[in-house]
């Protein structure tokens, strides 16, 4: 085995009475890709921010090629070589990427000189590793995926040999994801350390050299990738068995409960982004729509909810007319039992400011159970949010706490709860497992398969395959803005995947 | 001619006018640049002033009095540090608590020290900075136009005058050309990305309201030992938020800053001008109104004619990493 890059001997750390990281004993073989996985709130991120001097741990010892080093702060940790990507980007956005990279790392006083160093290391580093970006774009106008890759060479400009990549493909398409994978290789063949936390088992098992499970502020086994699979990193990392594809049974459609018609709609800029797009969804059944992000999916999900403005086509829900001037009141579609959970649960679906049990019944608040007179009834609102923690399970149990202080799976259990409870007729929801972790996954598509059976009709946005593989009844492919084919969800990855990269589509228009 | 000696007047006026606004505005520039949203510019000013005043009369020497204002200010620009940076206190709250510190304990050490009603003794001319004469300038009053512009406009302005107007390209070169600057504009901007980074946002924070320190104090030293001849009460009279509001016009940038801030200065010198002179079609207008005029176009144009204006955008939020 090779020598250890990394070790890490006992180490504590405690947020008030939060044990985050209890006795961690790790070993990272360089040169090798490291997968640190575990759920929401396993510590993954603590230790990885002991690691990079951003918390100092409460004991325990950090040795870095074999030499014990203190790393009070990030200048410590930049000086021991190593470099983190964490999955907020630390980035200046209205700075080019070249004053991103120096930031830190200038040099000398003046500007000048250390710029035109970083240009040409910048070249070389794009050379040596394929990291092409544009050193004088801005940040703000590249892509998430290039945004990432400047904060690689951020890393790499520092000198680091030993790279922390915190949930870096949360943000990605999938074909950025295979690029940056790509790009771990080559940083592995050039004698780096890559050290990559995640909760998405497929990219532990597609990439790692060897795997580490954390649970609950614990280590619970470190694995050779080649010798464990899917099923036992799953059931390390919740602490019992997961179902990773949820059973259900037949569908038995009913009535169509929306209807959509010829829909177009257009973006800000006058794209294109729906293009004539029609489909029917039954009651009691789960129609998926695929495709890679960005094709349009979100915007179909906004008009149909009436939130944004379609250009032109009909959609009926229950037989009759949605406003689709995108002044449509939200309030009289949800007594029309449309529920509607946003892809961005930080930006449309919660105020991450309010409390729990405000965030519960957001939308829903002038309903008389929730009112006394003119007023909120707070206990009822209380005793509602406390219903919906216990039926849901969301983790505190504590309906006073301030939503943006819940982690992401609990977050998206919040919002579901609250579309869910109110018993709607039709439930959009848009990328429902994004950035949740195993065991809420499993009770999120659990849910979902729920109101399946109970005759509600569920249109399922998301940009993950196997979540709409394993939940609809019916796939619809999004490809440019149009539904380019319809499957059942016995269709095999592959084919989808054609279908979402617009192959078939091309050869039809031919 | 009478019109060029009226415009070379105005013009005159405008920059004697617009110097307490442009000290006060880069002053602004550099906290705000920070992340650190400073209301209390007009506190500064006024403190500086007085201090200034205060130490010019009893040592007799403009120098010592630019050394105690500049001193004071960056005092109170520190309390605001202190406030709004380590215990990550409410910056407008803490910018209001400064002015009303300045507003109020300037009067009365005023009255304690001096026994004026709040005033500092006038100052005699080697207690002021005076008016600088430009080489040649003398020579050239006489040629029309190019001379008359140097040596009517140019020159025989006071040293502080000078050093408004040089700290423009200066602030412009230190922001944009050096590595102050740029860690200055990122902690403004993302202090996550600069604490990192490996930079203590806490350390880059507190130079920067240093400088805001600095800078008010010149802008106070200006007004009570160029301006004018010893501190009066109240006498910064609102320049600290027209300043601010200079700024936003400018959009954080120190050349768009110097020529908001000669624009209000313009208005103001303008608004001077016309006091009780009749204007064509209108006829003779209320002292009043002219005297508002400045405010109501500051309203105006910053309502209407800015566009966007995005503030650095982690401006006014105190930095706490997140667990």
């Amino acid at each position: 085995m090779a020598e250890a890059a990394i070790e890490l001997i006992g180490i504590n750390k405690s947020f008030g009475a939060v044990r985050a990281n209890r006795d961690i004993a790790l070993e990272i073989p360089r040169g090798t890709i490291h997968g640190i996985i575990g759920e929401n709130g396993a510590g993954k991120s603590t230790l990885m921010s002991i690691l990079y001097g951003f918390y100092q741990a409460d004991s325990g010892e950090i040795r870095v090629n074999g030499k014990p080093t203190a790393i009070k702060t990030p200048n410590d940790a930049i000086a021991a070589g190593i470099g983190m990507v964490h999955q907020h980007f630390m980035l200046v956005e209205n700075f080019s990427v070249l004053e991103n990279v120096i930031l830190g790392a200038e040099g000398e006083a003046l500007l000048n000189r250390s710029i035109s160093k970083a240009r040409s290391e910048l070249r070389r580093l794009e050379q040596e590793y394929g990291l092409e970006v544009d050193p004088d774009a801005l940040i703000e106008e590249l892509p998430v995926g290039l945004q990432q890759r400047v904060e690689i060479l951020k890393a790499l400009y520092r000198g680091a040999e030993i790279l922390i990549l915190d949930e870096p493909t949360g943000v990605l398409t999938p074909a950025e994801a295979d690029h940056l994978f790509r790009i771990l290789q080559q940083l592995k063949e050039q004698g780096k350390t890559v050290v990559l936390i995640t909760h998405k088992l497929r990219e532990i098992m597609a990439i790692t050299d060897n795997v580490s499970v954390m649970r609950q502020g614990t280590m619970v086994a470190t694995r050779k990738t080649s010798e464990t699979t899917v099923e036992e990193l799953a059931e390390l990392m919740v602490g019992r068995r997961v179902l990773l594809r949820v059973e259900k049974g037949e569908a038995s459609p009913g009535d169509v409960k929306l209807s959509v018609k010829n829909l177009t709609v257009k973006d800000s800029r006058g794209v294109t982004m729906v293009d004539d797009v029609s489909f029917d969804i039954r009651a009691g059944e789960i129609v998926g729509i695929a495709g890679v992000a960005g094709n349009g999916q979100s915007e179909l999900m906004e008009a149909v909810s009436g939130i944004r403005k379609a250009v032109s086509g009909t959609v009926m829900l229950d037989g009759k007319p949605i406003d689709l001037t995108g002044q449509a009141d939200p309030g009289e579609l949800r007594d029309r039992g449309l529920a509607h959970v946003p892809e961005d649960r930080h930006h449309v679906g919660l105020v991450l400011a309010f409390d729990e049990s405000e965030n519960s019944i957001l939308g829903y608040h002038d309903k008389p159970q929730y009112l006394k007179g003119p007023f909120l009834n707070l206990d009822a609102i209380q005793k509602d949010a406390q219903e919906k923690i216990e039926k849901y399970d969301i983790r505190p149990a504590n309906p006073k706490l301030k939503t943006a202080n819940f982690s992401g799976g609990n977050q998206q259990k919040i919002v579901l709860a609250r579309e869910i409870e109110q018993d709607p007729g039709v439930l959009i929801v848009g990328q429902p497992t994004r950035g949740v972790d195993v065991g809420a996954i499993e009770f999120i598509h659990k849910r979902l398969i729920a109101m399946r059976d109970q005759g509600k009709a569920v249109l399922l946005i998301s940009v993950e395959l196997d979540e709409i593989r394993s939940l609809s009844d019916r796939i619809l492919v999004m490809f440019a803005g149009r539904i380019v084919g319809e499957r059942g969800p016995e269709t095999s990855e592959g084919e989808l995947g054609l279908l979402m990269a617009g192959v078939e589509h091309k050869e039809a228009a031919e | 001619m009478e019109f060029i000696d009226a415009l070379i007047n105005i013009l005159n006026s405008t920059i004697r006018v617009s110097v307490p606004l442009l000290l006060a505005c880069l002053a602004g520039l550099y906290s705000e640049r920070a992340g650190v949203f400073d209301i209390g510019l007009e506190g500064k000013m006024l403190a500086g002033a007085f201090a200034g005043a205060a130490a010019a009369a009893v040592f007799a020497s403009a120098w010592i009095g630019l050394l105690v204002a500049v001193l004071v200010s960056i005092g109170m620009a520190l309390v605001h540090g202190f406030a709004s940076i380590t215990h990550r206190g409410n910056q407008i709250v803490s910018g209001v608590a400064i002015n009303f510190i300045a507003a109020g304990s300037t009067i009365i050490l005023g009255q304690a020290w001096f026994q004026q009603g709040g005033r500092t003794p006038s100052l005699p001319p080697e207690a002021r900075f005076g008016a600088i004469n430009l080489p040649g300038a003398d020579a050239l009053r006489d040629v029309p136009v190019i001379g008359q512009l140097y040596s009517g406009l140019l020159s025989g302005h006071s040293l502080l005058t000078y050093v408004a107007f040089l700290a423009v390209p200066f602030t412009w070169w230190v922001l944009f050309r050096t590595r102050f600057g740029l860690r200055l504009r990122a902690v403004g901007e993302n202090p996550a990305a600069v604490d990192t980074a490996g930079i203590s946002v806490a350390w880059l924070r507190y130079r920067a309201v240093i400088c805001t320190g600095i800078l008010t104090g010149l802008a106070g030293s200006y007004m009570a030992l160029a301006q004018n001849a010893g501190f009066v009460k109240d006498m910064t009279a609102g320049r600290g938020y027209i300043a601010l509001a200079a700024l936003i016009f400018a959009k954080w940038k120190p050349v768009p800053a110097m020529f908001a801030c000669l624009l209000f200065g313009f208005l103001d010198a303008l608004s001077i001008r016309l006091q009780g002179s009749p204007l064509p079609v209108i006829g003779k207008v209320p002292v009043q109104l002219m005297q508002a005029l400045p405010y109501v176009l500051t309203v105006i144009l910053l309502a209407g004619f800015i566009g966007k204006a995005i503030p650095p955008r982690a401006g006014g939020v105190p930095y706490v990493k997140e667990r």
